[in-house]
């Protein structure tokens, strides 16, 4: 196929290469269609944390793709996640980000769901005599598995099993829940931005190191030289693993990973104030040390094809508007029954850098944006993800691995994406 | 409060279209010295929330942290602060809700209008301010500015509201 016409292709097999993609995934709006429909309705897609719908009536509106949806916790304990959309004329049923009810009643004609999505009750319900069955006019519902507290919903029946599609990542999620310091972790609140770009580039920048000490030299120059060394990991022994069906694990420091280990270490200067005040709130000397280690989070980020990120201390969790507009949410953690400074400290922590002011997140905004208006200059080209491909080797667990500033990562969710979008099956 | 103090209405718009002037024109450590040592600078998330240090906010800044952000928008290191242009904020509809010796709580809309190079962005907020009398002017012990869609969604922000 000649460069040009590669342009204009929507085969992913011409547009995906092993080392390199080409720009127009970035812009092409016919792709972004077929990513919605392959992508996002064909997968397994997160839509909430389990401590975001913890009580019977609790819910939480999300999106997959571009299609609106609530997740819900009925009487029983069982979490639902059902189609916004009312089975009479399709108007939303659930609005606003969150919150505590008791059914889910249609503002336009009154249809009334229970917490499953079964439709209770319609005022007037005689004209419907013989020609309505009340059993299969509930809100459409769709599958949902949860590992470790994370709610992951599909629109696709067939598809394997979360846990089979998780693969590899479950280890890493594993510790990354660890950082509750003892307490189960919890969502605590989130920031939410738009950019205008490309969801892929957001996906592509959890897993990329290699820009941290370039694009956020401003917030390492705003944190104590302590810190300053626990971020300078271009040059340590971190690494990325590719860990099967699109998910990797860039780890930025190693010392990080496990955060049950390590408790004894002495108590950094930085957090002697977080240790005075555990102190005052009752914590003893080995409860504070763990506390302590976990206030920060991980020394990884564990990148989940294709929307989430469990991002050191986060979740980051990315959603197409439209080809060039990406929604993220920064969705803040803390421990579940923790005492109040720590997940107050781990506030602040994710302020300083996360959300629309953030000491990070703009500047990283900017360079995205200049991915978005560069990327369509010059008829043809491509996008480089081959950094470190000469130096690979296996990890630990038998899996491609690379620098911690190689764009394994990257190739990992690419070649996902190319699998995803390429199938004859809807799998 | 529902009787007027003209006077007091007056000087309190007077330091605020200072305030954000000073904005405006990036006299960012000027603005600092408008602040009370113990002052916070809040951006909410959410606009009911009640107990901001408890909150994910926007922003949440203390004396130290305002410090650390106008050295980071004015040191040259921040990409997304290098091309920012000059901003353009409207203060209007001053309200003075309580006033008494030590401290002033006033109301007052406000938008900042950003041109960015995907077009002229507008910031509306709601903006609650408690002051604290100093001779003929003010310091700030509280500004808490309550953007539109900041619990929706807003955009990347190179500026201060």
């Amino acid at each position: 196929m000649s460069e040009v016409i590669a342009k204009w292709s929507t085969d992913i097999s011409d547009l995906v290469l092993e080392d390199k993609v080409h720009k127009s995934l970035y812009s092409n709006p016919a792709l972004f269609e077929e990513e919605l429909d392959r992508v996002f309705n064909n997968t397994w897609v997160w839509v909430a944390h389990e401590s975001e719908v913890s009580e019977s009536g609790s819910y939480k509106t999300a999106m997959i793709g571009k299609q609106p949806v609530i997740v819900v916790k009925d009487r029983k304990g069982t979490i639902h996640v059902l189609e916004n959309r009312c089975r009479h004329r399709g108007a939303t049923v659930c609005e606003g980000k969150k919150g505590k009810t008791k059914a889910f009643t249609c503002p336009y004609h009154g249809w009334g769901y229970g917490l499953d999505g079964g439709l209770r009750a319609l005022p007037k319900p005689e004209e419907y005599e013989n020609i309505l069955d009340k059993a299969e006019f509930g809100l459409n519902s769709l599958r949902v598995e949860s590992y470790q507290g994370m709610i992951f919903a599909t629109f696709n029946d067939a598809i394997e099993p979360l846990e089979d599609f998780l693969g590899g990542a479950k280890k890493w999620i594993d510790l990354f829940m660890k950082q509750g310091g003892g307490y189960p972790v919890k969502v605590l609140g989130d920031h939410r931005f738009r950019f205008p770009g490309n969801w892929k580039i957001q996906l592509e920048n959890t897993t990329d190191a290699y820009h941290f000490p370039i694009v956020h030299k401003s917030f390492i120059n705003s944190i104590d030289d302590q810190t300053q060394e626990v971020f300078d990991f271009l040059d340590g022994d971190g690494y990325v693993e590719d860990l099967g069906n699109g998910h990797s694990v860039l780890v930025m420091i190693p010392d990080l990973v496990d955060l049950d280990k390590d408790i004894d270490a002495p108590i950094p200067e930085r957090f002697a104030q977080l240790a005075a005040e555990l102190r005052d709130e009752g914590m003893d000397e080995l409860q504070v040390k763990r506390l302590v280690r976990a206030v920060g989070g991980t020394g990884f980020n564990l990148n989940l094809f294709p929307n989430v990120s469990c991002s050191m201390a986060f979740f980051r969790v990315l959603t197409p508007v439209s080809v060039n507009s990406t929604e993220i949410h920064h969705v803040a953690l803390g421990g579940e029954g923790a005492p109040q400074a720590f997940n107050k400290k781990r506030i602040r922590l994710h302020e300083h850098f996360q959300g629309p002011m953030g000491f990070g997140t703009p500047d990283d905004g900017e360079a995205w944006e200049r991915v978005q208006l560069g990327s369509v200059s010059g008829p043809d080209g491509w996008i480089m993800v081959n950094r470190g491909m000469s130096k690979l080797t296996t990890s630990e667990d038998g899996n491609v691995k690379g620098a911690v500033c190689s764009e394994t990562g990257m190739r990992a969710a690419y070649q996902q994406y190319k699998k995803v979008m390429t199938s004859s099956g809807k799998e | 409060m529902n009787q007027i103090n003209p006077q007091l209405t007056l000087a309190v718009t007077a330091f605020l279209n200072l305030e954000a002037d000073m904005l405006d024109n990036k006299e960012y450590h000027d603005w600092l010295e408008l602040w009370n040592d113990d002052g916070f600078y809040i951006v909410p998330v959410d606009h009911d929330v009640t107990d901001y240090s408890a909150a994910v906010n926007v922003a949440y800044d203390d004396k130290e942290m305002r410090e650390l952000r106008v050295a980071r928008l004015t040191s040259g290191d921040a990409v997304s602060t290098v091309g920012a242009e000059k901003t353009v904020r409207t203060v209007s509809g001053v309200r003075v809700l309580s006033e008494d010796n030590n401290l002033i709580a006033a109301r007052y809309k406000y938008c900042l209008f950003e041109n960015n190079k995907n077009g002229i962005r507008q910031f509306p907020a709601t903006v609650e301010v408690k002051l604290s009398p100093l001779g003929d002017t003010f310091k700030i012990v509280e500004k808490v500015v309550k953007v539109m869609k900041s619990a929706q969604h807003l955009t990347t922000i190179n500026y201060l509201f």
